[in-house]
């Protein structure tokens, strides 16, 4: 047994115990960041809020809702909107963030592309995140069942078909993952279960490992430098802090991160408080009805520019093109062959192949909210096939990059 | 025995243990997310087929989705294709357009606009005619038929009758 002695505050006797100071060290004062960043660093921050907004208004929501068939719809749009003082925030909030997250996951995301942070030893990293990015898709899609409106229930029932994969028609699957023949009370209840219970455990275990797989490639910096961190952090422990390449987690590079946050969260409740509408859908306000499919189902934006791609194209070969974009970018760190891990600004052929990429995803998203007639079908078309070639085409571009 | 060799042994034998014990939990898992026998069961709905008025859709409800029946008229019958003849259902002297009111192609249900006798889906323009058959894709094929049996004058949907099973092995329908 480890030797103890009379403590002589509450912190020694905590240190005794727990080891506070020391954790406090390898978590925080002595977690090294590099100087050398921007705004953008501050994005994973910016999530770990949104997700503890999405977790806190979760759970107030919990307490109200009723994952029923029959009661779901009013227990949502009338006990937690009317009756429940304050419920309207917690909806509100939780509306609101569960569409700006994916926001800021995109702008991390390609932050992470364009600076190469996804290279040399940052690869669990990259693979964590793209893992959330399911989780928290799963997750999204899950919780827009649960106020059980029109548009809930068709794309409960939309979503779910697309595991008959096409000309397979595995119907038993469908039939599994729904426990019905239809999206009904069985299928509510579980997806009610994974949206509060499973999902979010398996994005608590995620963030664990996304948070520890940055710990020994560290953060990436703006010219894709490889620094020495212990070098750089016995410089600024000795004291010649203005010289070292690197600054403390907490509270140096805190402080600025929770600026952005703050300039965020003003964002954020003003969104909250004066311009809710784009996070809920009128649609959804007709309660579910199996026998009438609205007349232009469509999904929320963040899964537009995939719905875009499963969309023009016949249904066996729309179901493989959408397969492809969904595991595509997991496997961004090998198909991208150049050894450097700088800015995209100085990697010639990657800055065009960044920015087209960005562009054609953004004009999927476009042409996946309008309706697939005349020109918008065609721009669709074109768009979802410049997806895939962008794709097949980055391993040949990267591979003649000089070494810079 | 080595120390060695036993601990070998006993992480083997561990691994049997618990290699069984999460085979049989995943078997567990897979059954209580299958369709619960109630739900199965109120799987069959009985149609009287009397009731039908002529050239009339009338949707019906099975298993939470939209069944289609239109009770074809004298002139349908008589202008029928060969392609088209295969898809009716006759019962009595009756001929009936059954189908699962359903797109084929993402599962939309399409709607019935009586003067031209046809469907169109409104998620993504698909097009059929009053005998089932795609006008215009997306949808890759025809109106899925439940499967039906023949009783009298009545039709259970659910039960598969001789007349569903030719159909379905000449790959008339799924």
């Amino acid at each position: 047994m480890a030797h103890f002695t009379k403590a002589t505050s509450v912190k020694d006797w905590l240190n005794q115990r727990l080891a506070i100071e020391k954790v406090e060290k390898v978590m925080a004062s002595e977690y090294w960041i590099p100087k050398n960043i921007n705004f953008l660093w501050a994005m994973g921050m910016v999530l770990a809020i949104t997700f503890a907004l999405l977790l806190v208004s979760g759970i107030f929501l919990l307490m109200y809702y009723q994952p029923h068939v029959d009661l779901a719809f009013d227990s949502v749009n009338f006990t937690i909107m009317r009756e429940v003082d304050f419920g309207w925030l917690w909806r509100h909030v939780h509306g609101v963030a569960a569409s700006v997250v994916f926001l800021v996951i995109y702008i991390h995301m390609f932050t992470g592309i364009y600076y190469g942070s996804y290279k040399k030893g940052r690869e669990m990293i990259w693979i964590s995140g793209m893992l959330l990015f399911v989780t928290f898709s799963a997750e999204a899609f899950s919780g827009y069942m649960l106020p059980w409106g029109q548009m809930s229930y068709w794309a409960g029932m939309v979503i779910t078909n697309i595991f008959s994969l096409g000309d397979l028609h595995l119907n038993g699957l469908v039939e599994w993952i729904r426990g019905d023949y239809v999206p009904a009370q069985a299928f509510l209840s579980r997806f009610f279960m994974l949206h509060v219970l499973l999902l979010p455990l398996a994005i608590m275990g995620l963030i664990g490992l996304h948070f520890a797989a940055l710990r020994i490639p560290h953060v990436n910096n703006q010219d894709g430098e490889e620094i020495d961190f212990d070098a750089e952090s016995k410089k600024y422990l000795a004291g010649d802090k203005a010289g070292s390449k690197v600054m403390r987690f907490a509270n140096d590079f805190m402080s600025k991160d929770l600026m952005v946050v703050g300039i965020f969260l003003i964002f954020f409740f003003y969104l909250v408080f004066y311009n809710y509408g784009f996070a809920l859908d009128p649609v959804n306000f007709d309660p579910a009805d199996m026998l009438k499919t609205p007349a232009h189902i469509y999904p929320e934006w963040y899964f537009l520019w995939s719905y875009e791609i499963l969309r023009p194209f016949s249904v066996n070969i729309g179901l493989m093109a959408f397969g492809f974009a969904q595991v595509i970018f997991v496997l961004l760190p090998w198909l991208d062959r150049s050894p450097n891990a700088v800015p995209a600004s100085r990697r010639g052929a990657f800055k065009v192949w960044f920015w087209l990429l960005l562009i054609d995803m953004i004009v999927l998203t476009a042409m996946g909210k309008l309706p697939p007639e005349g020109i918008f079908s065609t721009i669709g078309l074109v768009a979802a096939l410049a997806f895939i070639v962008l794709w097949v085409a980055l391993p040949f571009i990267t591979m003649n990059e000089k070494k810079v | 025995m080595h120390n060695s060799s036993r601990r070998g042994f006993m992480g083997k034998a561990f691994g049997a243990v618990a290699g069984i014990g999460a085979v049989g939990s995943l078997v567990a898992m897979k059954k209580s997310w299958d369709p619960l026998p109630s739900v199965k069961a109120a799987g069959f709905t009985t149609l009287d087929m009397t009731i039908y008025p002529e050239g009339e859709l009338v949707t019906e409800k099975w298993r939470g989705k939209p069944i289609f029946v239109l009770k074809k008229t004298a002139e349908m019958i008589a202008s029928q294709t060969e392609s088209q003849k295969a898809r009716d259902v006759v019962v009595g002297d009756s001929h009936f357009m059954i189908a699962i009111g359903l797109c084929t192609h993402l599962g939309c249900i399409p709607g019935y606009n009586p003067a031209e006798k046809s469907f169109l889906c409104a998620c993504h323009g698909g097009m059929f005619n009053w005998a089932g058959e795609v006008t215009k894709v997306p949808p890759p094929r025809a109106f899925d038929i439940p499967p039906f049996k023949i009783e009298g004058n009545n039709m259970i949907l659910g039960e598969v009758g001789p007349e569903f099973q030719a159909m379905k092995d000449s790959g008339i329908t799924l």
